[in-house]
């Protein structure tokens, strides 16, 4: 079924009513024009945008799928707990707030934030990929989960406090020169094949996506960033 | 090393009418008591005591009584006990002084202050034994207007609306932070009582999902097993945006606590900490909180009012009014005073400002500003008696929310050790063995009649003012006078001083 979003009703609460009445399983929305909220907590449904679609994209994304043509905005996927939300642009700011699980794909940038306090638990661990380069405070507060940055276009990597407060997860992040300016919570190594493989399918799944060679990005360095300990913040405290 | 701390309390055993049954020692949690064989008696570690009378109120003989050790520092009124006691600690082991349960010092106390008003000759005081007397109330935005359709018939434009029996409402506290039969009893009570308890930010246990009618589940800044189901099970929705106890900071549940089902609810592997970020980093302006509260809204479809709770801070009325033009439903307000299982010393001490001042001066801005309809005020910390709940809705509150007190009702003794995890009462603990003291069946009932003798209490004080019903007090402030208070603090509560 097709919308389009500027005929349909402008305001987002009349598309979003309509895409969670819908009985069908695939909605095209054309003409995306920044309405918020696209698929909250929705599961089962594929979701194609042509356009612009608004913050909180995929929030609470409970299953299916989410296809952007072009970029998406702030709290993209915030609290996704399934599914896969695929971007074919950059995002701006906290992708991924608190995510449990599912999968975003991003071809192009992703803004402050990115994958800020993602979690796993049991079966669900939440992968987040982005081709480019991502704003400052990527993964801070990270309990879990994986996010790895293929930086394709090879840039210095500027992101500053990356991981702060990590306490779980692994931050793969794709650079030929060491990474600078990580916080004491962060251990950061060159990543070893075991590590490689464990990310592969989720480079390979990038690869088939967006159509880009699998093998270019896989036989180039990684770091892969780890909590320094596991209770960080265990020794800060006295009973009083 | 030497040890700089003193025992604050200490163990009297009356030898007399110890039978050595050693109940003390198997209730101990803390291993306060212990048998000694050889000397064939009973022998006490005072300085491992928390005060939490557990031992004092199992003993069959009540032999044992704990009392203030009168073991003195050399006497300073500005260097107390506490305040060298605090140093000794931190010097010793270089970390921030963790504290539990609400503010101890001695701040006003503002419903000490304020006296409720009764009728005399001019007009008739009811008796609630006889007539009828409303204590229901409702959550949630109210229309601006009503809607006739053409045929003059009335067109129910009202939001989603939380329906309470009685203006109370068990507030916060986490699976986690108290233990599951601690949430057993909540949920029970707040069915019979037709009222809601909270989840706190920890999650809901799929054992209380039957409980859903009753439940306000809550989403703080570390998302703690929030998805789809839950947001569902509830009958609103709370936004943690602060806590009274600790005003500006966020939430820190140590991996020692995130066992068995508390992992599984909080959604996350046992062991690891549970942080929960100071801000929600994806709100940073009223904009973004609107972004929330819609983002949950279609979550749920618009079916569930949501409530954004805030700790009682200095500019209180200007956020609080931000809240209302946010979308949000229902605004909860904490005071300084309000528990916490774990806060930070200072924080908790420190920060914040009374919940009676702070109830006054946002209903007095929200009603400056025409939006007071757009919101409902629920406020708390703490709320120790009916009489406090009939002054806080005269001053403007729809409903209140008590946590410490309901603790209480269950067998708290507010010994202020729920950081330690290792309370006797099975109430702030995850050890099997503390937890199963606590039983749902006999906690529950103590909560209901709680619940139900101050509810007939504020009928009793609102038939005194020839009020029958709840929603003829609300902010009705005529009714309240000020006893002891400077003109600038009558002002604020907006109040007279008794006499007047």
């Amino acid at each position: 079924m097709k919308i389009d979003c500027q005929k349909y009703g402008v305001h987002f609460k009349d598309l979003n009513d309509y895409i969670r009445n819908s009985l069908e399983k695939r909605i095209d929305l054309e003409n995306c024009i920044g309405q918020r909220y696209i698929g909250a907590a929705i599961s089962g449904k594929e979701i194609y945008i042509n356009g612009t679609p608004g913050n909180a994209l995929g929030a609470y994304l409970n299953g299916g799928k989410i296809t952007v043509y072009g970029n998406a905005q702030d709290a993209t996927g915030d609290t996704m707990n399934d599914g896969e939300i695929i971007v074919h642009g950059s995002v701006g700011d906290a992708l991924g707030y608190a995510m449990r699980g599912g999968e975003i794909y991003v071809k192009g940038d992703s803004g402050y934030r990115t994958g800020i306090h993602i979690k796993e638990y049991a079966e669900k661990k939440p992968v987040i990929v982005v081709g480019g380069v991502f704003g400052s405070f990527l993964g801070e507060y990270m309990a879990g989960g994986i996010i790895v940055i293929l930086n394709l276009n090879n840039c210095e990597i500027v992101g500053n406090f990356i991981g702060t407060g990590m306490h779980g997860g692994k931050i793969f992040i794709r650079s030929e020169k060491p990474l600078k300016n990580l916080p004491g919570q962060v251990s950061c190594n060159v990543a070893s094949k075991e590590d490689l493989e464990e990310i592969k399918r989720y480079i390979c799944k990038f690869s088939s996506v967006f159509s880009i060679n699998c093998d270019i990005i896989l036989n180039t360095n990684f770091y892969v960033l780890k909590q320094n300990e596991k209770n960080p913040y265990k020794k800060l405290y006295a009973a009083n | 090393m030497i040890n700089y701390i003193n025992p604050q309390y200490e163990v009297e055993r009356d030898a007399d009418r110890c039978i050595k049954c050693r109940v003390c020692e198997r209730q101990c949690a803390n291993l306060v008591h212990l048998y000694n064989e050889e000397a064939d008696k009973m022998i006490s570690y005072s300085e491992k005591c928390v005060c939490c009378h557990r031992c004092v109120s199992l003993c069959p003989t009540r032999a044992l009584k704990i009392v203030k050790s009168n073991n003195t520092f050399k006497e300073n009124a500005n260097w107390s006990d506490q305040a060298m006691r605090e140093i000794y600690i931190q010097a010793e082991s270089g970390g921030v002084l963790l504290s539990s349960m609400g503010n101890p010092q001695p701040f006003p106390v503002y419903w000490d202050k304020m006296l409720i008003n009764a009728s005399q000759v001019t007009n008739p005081s009811i008796d609630p034994l006889r007539e009828p007397m409303e204590t229901k109330v409702y959550l949630g935005k109210k229309a601006e207007e009503t809607v006739r359709d053409e045929n003059g018939n009335l067109v129910c434009n009202t939001p989603v609306q939380l329906e309470l029996s009685t203006p109370i409402m068990f507030s916060a506290m986490s699976y986690g932070s108290i233990s599951y039969n601690a949430h057993a009893s909540l949920a029970r009570a707040a069915k019979e009582l037709k009222i809601y308890y909270n989840t706190g930010e920890g999650g809901l246990h799929e054992d209380f999902y039957e409980f859903g009618a009753n439940t306000i589940v809550q989403v703080a800044s570390g998302r703690f097993g929030v998805y789809k189901d839950y947001l569902e099970a509830g009958a609103a929705i709370e936004i943690k945006m602060g806590q009274g106890a600790k005003p500006g900071i966020g939430g820190h549940l140590p991996g020692e606590k995130i066992v068995g089902d508390v992992s599984k609810t909080r959604m996350i592997p046992k062991g690891t900490d549970a942080i929960s970020p100071a801000p929600h980093h994806d709100i940073y302006s009223i904009e973004d909180l609107r972004q929330l509260v819609y983002s949950l809204k279609e979550a749920t479809a618009y079916k569930k009012p949501v409530i954004v709770k805030i700790a009682a801070v200095h500019n209180v009325a200007a956020i609080a009014s931000g809240i209302a033009r946010s979308g949000a439903d229902i605004i909860a307000i904490d005071g300084f005073r309000g528990g916490t299982g774990a806060a930070p010393t200072r924080i908790r001490n420190e920060v914040g400002i009374p919940i009676e001042l702070a109830l006054a001066s946002v209903d007095q801005r929200l009603r400056e500003e025409g939006i007071r309809n757009e919101v409902s005020l629920v406020v708390g910390g703490s709320i120790r008696n009916s009489g406090d709940i009939v002054k806080a809705i005269a001053l403007g509150a729809d409903a209140v929310y008590i946590a410490s007190g309901a603790l209480i009702a269950m067998g708290c003794h507010l010994c202020r050790s729920c950081h330690t995890g290792k309370c006797n009462w099975g109430i702030a603990t995850q050890i099997p063995e503390l937890v199963k003291r606590l039983n749902p069946d006999v906690a529950s009932r103590r909560l209901v009649n709680l619940i139900s003798a101050w509810t007939h209490e504020i009928k009793e004080m609102m038939g005194g003012m020839g009020i029958n019903s709840i929603e003829a007090l609300r902010g009705n402030r005529l009714m309240l006078r000020g006893i002891g208070l400077t003109d600038k603090e009558l002002k604020i509560l907006g109040i007279k001083h008794a006499g007047e």
